[in-house]
């Protein structure tokens, strides 16, 4: 069986994989596309407003252009590039073999996939989604064109993806750890998986209802945000934002999760006060489902609301200070190596600092009348996303890039790529806090000469181009090295603590040939200071267990995505309903055969693995 | 002893930053220098905050830099395996206290001020005084309509009000939601499109000054392709000026006297008159005020809110509306007219004051 | 133990349904799945209890509901509960036709239901409660609809599983299917609970 697999073609062989570290793959390749898509429509906005009262885009596309900006970063970018490192890494780290549900980690990623495509489809059919991407309701019903479709029906579809994903990681942190890796010894991107998963499972739902919701009335003539019928626009600004706050914790903590691991690998100590990191993050995905009403401070929930919120924001500083003075005393008293991912993580500190600071500030309500729907606040989440968020990507994508790939990415451009992204950054963003301060509401396309805006648009879009110009290099430094980089070994750093750096790199498809006993935090930098090659195995070499591949998950997708098309031209075209029909019958089909055609996997015989585990160590 | 230098310490750092952030921003438009009540309660709040943060972040730089510098590894240090340090119960509980600390030093002014911003007891109808000043605000698609109910004008665009002395403010929408923002004179307030949002605000003699009589405001919530420029000015008045122009507005009426004024009122009242009013005590509900009231168009600070007040641009906007606002509902409401007929308008409605 | 070997009343497990990792997993994994769906109806819920009100001139709650036969309907589905659990109970004693017994009856319950409830939905309609009248009619349909279409997924799903496996009888591979399957119709039940008394009792009082 397994031999007949490695005879598929490579594109079949990634619509039909299962494998945890191939979809990781898949996942960091279409989040890295849209990365891309999204950075130019944030260059386009910038470029426009550059100059006062200047007309490279204007009105209704600049709205497109800033809706999908946020839409596609946070839900096509970040998400999936955080499930990249998720699936590439948090199997291995546990000592598992593969996630609980191979399959579904498959459909995942093409419900993903699809959705992410569906909603930029708009771009081509009539206009792209114009309401901003928290798309409040009294604005998104009156957006003529189906923009808005695209955006709910997208996202219902990509959601429904993640909401998989995180069960799948749950379930298999819970069950598939390796013998002796309890929770107390798990690594701490682990940990941070484990809470953003619980996360993403009470988030997201609500999520899904707001965009039903929303379907409802755009498509089906519900009345669920219409006024006049009794409906209430106020329900989705709740229903979203009790998605939309935890949505941001979801992001960061498996971002605080990579820089820990990168902290305490790159200064050869053990984290810092590991428990007290495992109680706050907790702490902060508990509390983070608690507050999101300070997104709606304007709203007019009255004092008693608004105080509440406050004061409950403020607490969630408690955990990330902790978090922060956790970090810089793992740095203390160990001996600090400057690579790449390292000077992320460093830079991350002061960056994320700021955009915390910022969020203490916007938590007092009073004052946040001014800050609310202002540049400040532009500011403070690019501070946060991207200060946090994407420098852990980068410094993630560095760090793990020879574990997934088994090439090193180079150390020279990676280095220009990091200070002409940190200093772009910095030079985007901070001015901004000012902007906002000075009158300027955000997500205005222009704005007008003598009110004392221009020279810091100015200074913001140049600051723009130079993060451009870091992503332009760190492309580079892919192609090169793909082409030209060298194999490595298991451990290329030298400093590997955790069981990912055990394994070769690649990891063969069944990771472990024997499941590994985990001694205590850092199992691999346990064995490695009593002076052993490798990790002590738990069981006999044996004939491993597979799961098969399938092309189900692509095609269940696919279903959605063609009933997504029908359903949104219903109105139009009576026989579209019948498309719409068609799609969701080609996802039950698939559904069914799924529930009635076994699927036992199959065996990679332990002759086989013994003979790849002799090319590994050749 | 100490505690006088921590006093010292942060008033210093107070006042510095005062001056530093006095310098951002234009006097008419910028929260870094509040013109009210309300803006200095905030302003004081962000520097209270902005101090505190900045304690954390020297705090968090010095080690920072110390760390970074200190614990590099040097040549020859290649084999060096620091100590494994687990924590340390000690620092830890110091780094959750003394955040928790400071948090509530911010906490405690912050629900304070939450509640003074919100108390709009005295703008109850039934009890209230005949001298309070209550504005009705209703957020348009692009223009903002401002009635006063105790007097029974309504003006848009302009929102005309007493200095020194506290202002109160029904907000609500008649289309999709916008959010009411004087940056100068307060923090915004949402309106809505299913119910009335309160607050007041209060509007500085002095600074009026300084900011020359006008005051910026700005629609803070996207709303559709002319977000960005919904804008509305703010003139204040002292009392007694606010005092007469109530009574200039309740009698006004227009009044054209040349002969194209005429002409332009003609043409005004065939095309223009279905939806824009012309005098300030308008009796029709609101739903059938669907344009900016123009009883005193010709004292208006800007052309649809955006461009310099004069003939020129009346024309550019009555001629092509769009290519001022894209998206405004004005926008293929009246036939195309001819250039004179235009000329004749733009004179007519320039000859709309009050003043 | 493999998944399909065949075993006896003996060498049956007491819990087959968590026997395997595959079996422990998806027990695991489908009551997480519950997690989010529970967070699902909490939001919808949420969204009624603010709408149900908003009647915009159409018919109200208590012109429009019919004790008696919301009371048949509750009865039908607390009852198909009941029977799942027999079921179930069978399933651990490796008694393969009698769980197969007990699904069908749940299945006949199941199906008394949703009969009921299509012809309740046709009555309001006819009554001039369409989905597009006002703000409580779109709550009320989208509640009471989604609840009713996860029912209709369920007996489509459990009718499934019992044809698949007739000739097979029970085995450790799709022990942890049917027991998924009956935790997802204890879970509708649930949900009709909360509906029966936020949507019915608290609309024919108040």
């Amino acid at each position: 069986m397994s031999t007949v697999a490695r005879k598929k073609s490579l594109i079949w062989d990634y619509l039909t994989t299962v494998d945890h570290k191939k979809i990781a793959i898949l996942y960091l390749i279409a989040g890295g596309l849209f990365f891309l898509v999204g950075g130019l429509e944030a260059l386009f906005i910038r470029i426009q407003l550059a100059k006062p009262n200047n007309d490279f885009l204007v009105g209704g596309l600049y709205n497109e252009v800033l809706t999908m900006h946020g839409t596609t970063m946070i839900f096509l970018a970040a998400m999936p590039l955080v499930f990249a490192m998720m699936n590439a890494v948090v199997p291995i780290q546990i000592g598992a073999r593969d996630v609980a549900f191979p399959f579904l980690n498959a459909l995942g990623f093409w419900l993903f996939f699809f959705g992410g495509v569906f909603l930029n489809c708009s771009w081509f059919l009539g206009g792209a989604p114009d309401a901003g991407w928290t798309s409040y309701a009294s604005l998104s019903l009156e957006s003529p064109g189906h923009g808005i479709d695209f955006y709910v029906l997208g996202l219902q579809i990509s959601g429904i993806g993640t909401l998989i994903g995180g069960i799948n990681f749950l379930v298999t942190i819970i069950n598939m750890r390796a013998p002796g890796m309890t929770y107390m010894r798990m690594p701490m991107f682990t940990w941070a998986t484990f809470v953003t998963s619980a996360l993403i499972l009470f988030a997201f739902p609500p999520l899904t209802v707001g965009l039903v919701l929303m379907m409802m009335d755009r498509l089906f003539g519900g009345n669920f945000f219409n006024a006049a019928a009794g409906g209430n626009t106020i329900i989705w600004e709740h229903l979203f934002w009790i998605f939309g706050h935890p949505e941001v914790y979801i992001l960061v903590l498996p971002a605080f999760g990579i820089f820990s691991e990168i902290f305490a690998t790159f200064s050869r100590k053990r984290l810092f006060g590991y428990s007290s990191m495992v109680f706050a993050t907790v702490l902060i995905g508990f509390l983070g489902f608690m507050v999101w009403a300070h997104h709606m401070f304007t709203t007019g929930l009255g004092p008693i609301a608004n105080a509440i919120f406050a004061v409950a924001t403020m607490a969630i500083a408690v955990p990330t200070g902790i978090k922060i003075f956790n970090w810089l005393f793992t740095m203390w008293g160990g001996s600090i190596k400057f690579t790449t991912p390292m000077m992320y993580a460093v830079a991350f500190i002061p960056s994320f600092v700021m955009g915390g600071v910022t969020g203490v500030m916007n938590a007092a309500a009073a004052a946040d009348y001014q800050y609310h729907d202002s540049y400040f606040v532009v500011a403070h989440f690019h501070y946060v996303i991207v200060g946090g968020v994407v420098f852990a990507l980068l410094a993630g994508a560095h760090y793990w890039w020879p574990k997934m790939f088994g090439k090193m990415l180079n150390e020279t451009l990676g280095k220009i790529t990091f200070w002409l992204f940190f200093i772009g950054f910095h030079l985007t963003f901070f001015i901004q806090h000012f902007l906002g301060l000075m009158g300027m509401p955000r997500r205005i396309f222009t704005y007008l000469p003598g009110q004392g805006l221009e020279t810091g648009n100015f200074i913001s879009t140049v600051g723009a181009f130079f993060m451009a110009a870091a992503t332009i290099i760190l492309l580079i430094n892919v192609v090169i090295t793909s082409v030209k980089g060298e194999k490595v070994s298991a451990d290329p750093w030298g400093d590997g603590r955790t069981l990912e750096w055990a394994v070769a790199s690649p990891p063969p498809e069944y990771n472990f040939a024997q499941t590994p006993l985990v001694r205590g935090l850092d199992a691999l930098w346990i064995e490695k200071m009593e002076g052993k090659k490798g990790l002590t195995p738990a069981e006999p070499l044996g004939d491993i267990h597979m799961p098969n591949s399938s092309i189900l998950p692509f095609v269940i997708s696919l279903g959605l995505f063609i009933a997504a098309f029908g359903f949104m031209y219903h109105a139009k075209y009576s026989w579209s309903l019948f498309v719409g029909i068609g799609g969701l019958l080609i996802t039950f089909i698939c559904m069914f055969l799924r529930s009635v055609v076994d699927d036992h996997g199959f065996h990679i015989h332990k002759e086989e693995v013994l003979e790849t585990e002799k090319g590994v160590k050749a | 002893m100490k505690k006088w230098l921590l006093n010292w310490r942060l008033f210093s750092l107070f006042s510095v930053m005062a001056l530093l952030l006095a310098g951002c921003g234009k006097p008419f438009l910028s929260a870094l220098q509040p013109a009210g009540e309300v803006a200095d309660m905030q302003y004081s709040l962000m520097l209270l905050s902005t101090a505190i943060m900045v304690l954390v972040i020297v705090v968090v730089t010095i080690i920072f830099i110390y760390v970074v510098i200190r614990f590099r590894r040097r040549k020859g240090e290649e084999n060096k395996i620091p100590k494994q340090v687990e924590g340390s119960h000690k620092l830890e509980i110091i780094w959750t206290v003394i955040p928790i600390l400071l948090l509530i030093i911010l906490a405690v002014p912050t629900v304070s001020a939450t509640f003074k911003l919100s108390d709009v007891k005295p703008m109850n109808k039934e009890k209230r005084d005949k001298n309070t000043v209550v504005v009705n605000v209703r957020a348009n698609l692009y223009w903002w309509e401002f009635e006063y109910p105790d007097y029974g004008i309504i003006t848009s665009q302009d929102l005309v009000v007493p200095t020194d002395e506290r202002v109160y403010f029904n907000l609500k929408s008649s289309d999709v939601k916008h959010s009411f923002w004087i940056p100068a004179v307060g923090g915004k307030l949402d309106t809505n499109v299913e119910n009335n949002n309160q607050f007041w605000l209060e509007f500085d003699q002095k600074a009026a000054d300084k900011a020359k009589g006008v005051f910026y405001g700005k629609c803070a919530e996207l709303c559709g392709p002319s977000h960005a420029l919904m804008d509305f000015k703010v003139k204040p008045l002292p009392r007694k000026e606010f005092d007469q122009w109530v009574e200039k507005m309740k009698n006004a009426k227009p009044a054209a006297t040349d002969a194209v004024a005429k002409e332009g009122e003609e043409i005004f009242n065939k095309s223009c008159i279905g939806c824009h009013a012309v005098t300030p005590a308008d009796k029709r509900p609101e739903q059938a005020r669907t344009a900016p009231n123009l009883a005193n168009f010709g004292d208006r600070e800007r052309i649809a809110g955006i461009l310099k007040h004069d003939e020129e641009n009346l024309k550019k906007w009555l001629k092509d509306p769009d290519s001022v606002k894209p998206g405004n509902k004005m926008t293929g409401t009246y036939g195309k007219l001819t250039d004179a007929q235009i000329d004749a308008l733009t004179k007519y409605l320039m000859s709309l004051k009050v003043e | 133990m493999h998944v399909e070997e065949k075993l006896t009343a003996e060498t049956f497990p007491a819990s087959p349904e968590k026997a395997t990792l595959e079996g422990k997993n998806k027990f695991l994994g489908f009551w997480l799945f519950l997690g989010g769906e529970t967070v699902l109806f909490a939001s919808l819920f949420a969204t009624y209890l603010a709408l149900r009100d908003k009647t915009a001139g159409g018919p109200s709650a208590d012109e429009l509901f019919k004790m008696p036969l919301v009371f048949v309907a509750t009865m039908l589905l607390l009852t198909s509960s009941l029977t799942s659990v027999y079921a179930i109970y069978h399933m651990k004693n490796f008694d393969f036709k009698k769980m197969q017994l007990w699904f069908g009856i749940t299945l006949l319950l199941g199906a008394g239901f949703l009969g009921l409830e299509i012809y309740e939905f046709n009555e309001y309609v006819h009554e001039g409660h369409v989905f597009t009248k006002s703000a409580f009619a779109s709550a009320f349909y989208t509640l009471v609809g989604t609840h009713g279409g996860h029912v209709a997924f369920g007996l489509l799903w459990i009718s499934t599983l019992m044809i698949r496996n007739a000739k097979r009888g029970l085995n450790l591979y799709n022990a942890p299917k049917f027991y998924v399957a009956s935790l997802y119709w204890h879970f509708i039940d649930v949900v009709w609970v909360f509906i029966f008394t936020v949507v019915y009792l608290m609309g024919m009082v108040g």
